[in-house]
């Protein structure tokens, strides 16, 4: 029919067009290009009143730093945030999915979501996509049955801890949550010990850097404070490398007059000033 | 061709492939001028995402008017500079004299050469004063060959500095500029700024740089901080 008239309302999902031409272009030996990792240190733990997330801001592409202050901490909900690692896109295009799914599946119930409902619906699309989509991720959020911390494999696995890691510099955080969590701690305890977590990660991991960002998420509010540490400072410029005029030769210079038309004057009287 | 089919690889014995050469990142650069030569590095040796230790300069002196500058796997950048102290040790007791610096440059290209089928994965910079007293900078590539510019970057940043380094000091891309010789102040100012820009963005380059002044009088060697991230 006439179909060319009416335009086709996109369908949602991937779209699985090019998977033929790809795997060509594999054979003859094309790379495929790179995409944007956040090589990361990403950690969550749980305390006294609630959960405190934290991340640090570098974006990596290979051995690139693409972004110096990138955020790593995603909203879900009000009372439910989520730091990402792996793939930038994985998992920013995940969190904002399940963000959307929640909202609807919230002004369903009327109530607030829980935290374990979002860590489902993050667990059964990952297993789904069966780890292509590589989104390593620490769900955390306090809902009406208490303060929950969650880690998210990108196979689709999770673990329900009171403490968690993730991304490249995952080792170096866990060695200090190992050496300084207690349960039941105070806020700025755990705020303290997140910040040192992070900082082993950004100190000692290649793939993590810059800043220190932290989520703080009790029962009444959150408190995301980006940055919460700014480890890493640009050295101070010596010289000054502005271009003097003519440093791009000039090869024509033209002078236009604008023809415009006088549509109204106003003439308007002032007193005269004498200062 | 369902891709999925041939996953059954997984079961089938696996290759292991052992490589005998590391990346162990660091970045050095070198530039000459009338009377002198400046020569920097960073001192971050690591590998894949880990740091070994971040106070390991890649900057050799060879004699006082000659500077090593070596990046790429260290295990070789150590027998290199092992048997290069060695040679010119040799050359010493032989000619009673020191090596010029040119005269390195020829003998580490041989060296270099030597060993073209199995090379030394090391990228080299030898910066120094000529027998006339002019600064020279002389780059190589792993299998030896060289030849001497007036600025040259080497390692792992060097794609981001060098094209800095052409406009800044080979003064490209620029018209209606006026050529003045560059003073030794200035020359160490833009070193600093352009390691402090290869931080930012390397993840191999990072926590301090050492920066060598080689003029007729001896060479002074200055270290300050970088980002540690």
């Amino acid at each position: 029919m006439a179909s060319t008239l009416l335009a086709e309302t996109p369908r949602g999902g991937f779209s699985f067009e090019n998977c033929c031409r790809n795997q060509f272009f594999e054979q003859k030996g094309i790379k495929a290009p790179t995409a944007y990792k956040t090589g990361t240190t990403i950690v969550g733990l749980v305390y006294k009143d609630g959960v405190v997330l934290g991340a640090d801001t570098r974006a990596t592409e290979d051995t690139v730093v693409a972004d110096k202050n990138c955020s790593k901490i995603h909203y879900i909900s009000d009372n439910i945030y989520c730091c990402g690692a792996g793939t930038a896109a994985d998992t920013e295009m995940t969190t904002q999915m399940i963000s959307s799914q929640l909202e609807l599946h919230r002004l369903n119930t009327g109530r607030t979501p829980r935290v374990c409902t979002a860590n489902r619906l993050l667990k059964q699309m990952l297993f789904r996509y069966q780890g292509h989509i590589s989104a390593a991720l620490v769900l955390g959020g306090v809902d009406s049955t208490g303060p929950h911390l969650y880690s998210v494999y990108p196979h689709g696995s999770t673990d329900k801890l009171p403490y968690v890691t993730m991304g490249s510099g995952s080792l170096a955080a866990m060695a200090v949550f190992e050496r300084g969590f207690k349960p039941n701690m105070e806020k700025e305890e755990a705020k303290k010990l997140v910040r040192d977590a992070i900082a082993a990660g950004i100190f000692n991991d290649l793939g993590s850097g810059s800043n220190v960002d932290v989520c703080v998420i009790t029962k009444d509010k959150v408190d995301y404070i980006r940055p919460f540490d700014e480890a890493n400072l640009k050295g101070q410029r010596q010289g000054s490398y502005r271009y003097k005029k003519g440093t791009t030769a000039v090869l024509k210079t033209e002078v236009k007059k604008i023809p415009f038309e006088v549509v109204k004057k106003t003439v308007r009287a002032e007193p005269m000033e004498t200062v | 061709m369902d891709p999925m089919l041939n996953e059954e690889s997984s079961y089938a014995p696996k290759q292991t492939y052992f490589s005998p050469y590391a990346m162990n990142g660091g970045t050095c650069l070198a530039i000459a001028g009338e009377d002198f030569v400046v020569v920097g590095s960073d001192t971050r040796l690591s590998q894949g995402f880990s740091i070994f230790t971040r106070d390991l300069p890649k900057t050799y002196k060879l004699t006082t008017s000659t500077v090593l500058g070596a990046c790429g796997f260290h295990g070789d950048v150590l027998t290199l500079t092992k048997v290069l102290n060695a040679r010119l040790k040799m050359f010493e007791h032989e000619h009673h004299k020191k090596m010029t610096t040119s005269e390195i440059a020829a003998m580490l290209s041989t060296m270099l050469y030597h060993r073209r089928f199995f090379p030394y994965y090391v990228y080299n910079l030898i910066a120094g004063l000529d027998e006339e007293g002019k600064g020279v900078v002389y780059s190589f590539d792993p299998v030896g060959s060289y030849g001497s510019d007036g600025y040259r970057a080497r390692g792992s940043a060097a794609a981001m500095l060098q094209p800095l380094l052409d406009n800044q000091i080979g003064l490209k891309n620029q018209q209606n500029v006026q050529r003045v010789s560059l003073s030794k102040e200035k020359v160490v100012n833009l070193v600093k700024d352009v390691f402090i820009s290869a931080a930012e963005r390397d993840i191999y380059t990072g926590d301090a740089v050492v920066v060598h002044v080689i003029t007729k009088d001896g060479t002074t060697t200055e270290r300050f901080p970088l980002r540690r991230d």
